[in-house]
């Protein structure tokens, strides 16, 4: 710390390349694209080596940038235009008007522990990841894989945490309508 | 309970955050109603693969950020100093 904060251009390299590397993969994820990831990272160093004084030492370094890396790539993510989405409602359980699912859910015929050891499993979930409408893609990257804390979400996101919650939720069940046909105990 | 009543809070009675009572309930509807005993199962799978898709040991974690990249970084910096 004591050479960054006295500018030391080995120390600011040793930095990215320390560091650099996981942050771009959050980046990534967020953004979807490469190009835009690269470009958030290096918003996010260069915000990071401004502030660099102002690191109180409270949260690990790893930490810290990790959220100023989050920031920039949402930011960068509010600036882009938006492709057509599908509604997220289309993606949602539906109900007969006694409340009961109109299709009964199946369990499906291998658990996840067991589906996710395939890299094609894992390619098609990032592909259906990525269908979903992006306030809600956007929430499940940053709760269930990036790991941040509801609260933490809401603030990057602006939003209040009840926000983040429903999002959460819906976004979870999008997924799982997308996972459905190719899981279900019936799928040929 | 109905399905739509489980299911709409089913992250809330996964995390946790019902009373006893609300949880008494939830337990009640699952032990007559295989097909929310499914829909948890798959929500809960759900999760685990999206988490999973990205954060398995065999995905590839990048070590190091493009060389370009970090020459762009800390030119841009130089000109900032």
């Amino acid at each position: 710390m004591e050479r960054l904060r006295a500018g030391d251009d080995a120390a600011y390299a040793e930095l990215l390349r320390s560091y650099g590397g996981r942050l771009l993969a959050t980046a990534r994820r967020i953004l979807a694209n490469d190009e835009d990831a690269q470009d958030a990272v290096q918003d996010a160093f260069l915000s990071a080596f401004r502030a660099i004084d102002r690191f109180d030492g409270k949260s690990k370094l790893y930490t810290w940038l990790h959220r100023i890396a989050t920031n920039a790539a949402l930011m960068k993510l509010r600036s882009k235009k938006r492709s057509p989405e599908r509604p997220i409602e289309e993606l949602l359980p539906t109900y007969l008007e006694d409340g009961h699912q109109t299709r009964s859910s199946q369990d499906w015929r291998e658990t996840a522990d067991v589906a996710v050891e395939r890299q094609e499993t894992r390619e098609m979930v990032r592909r259906l990841i990525d269908q979903l409408p992006e306030n809600y893609r956007t929430v499940l990257v940053l709760r269930d894989i990036e790991e941040l804390g509801t609260e933490e979400a809401a603030q990057l996101l602006g939003v209040n945490a009840g926000v983040v919650k429903t999002r959460l939720h819906r976004a979870r069940q999008a997924l799982r309508t997308l996972l459905d046909p190719h899981f279900r105990g019936d799928h040929a | 309970m109905t399905c739509r009543e489980f299911i709409d809070f089913l992250m809330q009675y996964l995390g946790g955050e019902l009373t006893e009572a609300e949880r008494a309930q939830f337990d009640a509807h699952l032990a007559e109603c295989p097909s929310c005993v499914s829909y948890m199962r798959t929500y809960e799978a759900t999760i685990k693969l999206g988490k999973g898709a990205f954060c398995h040991p065999d995905e590839p974690v990048p070590s190091d950020v493009p060389k370009q990249l970090v020459e762009a970084i800390l030119s841009a910096r130089g000109k900032r100093v």
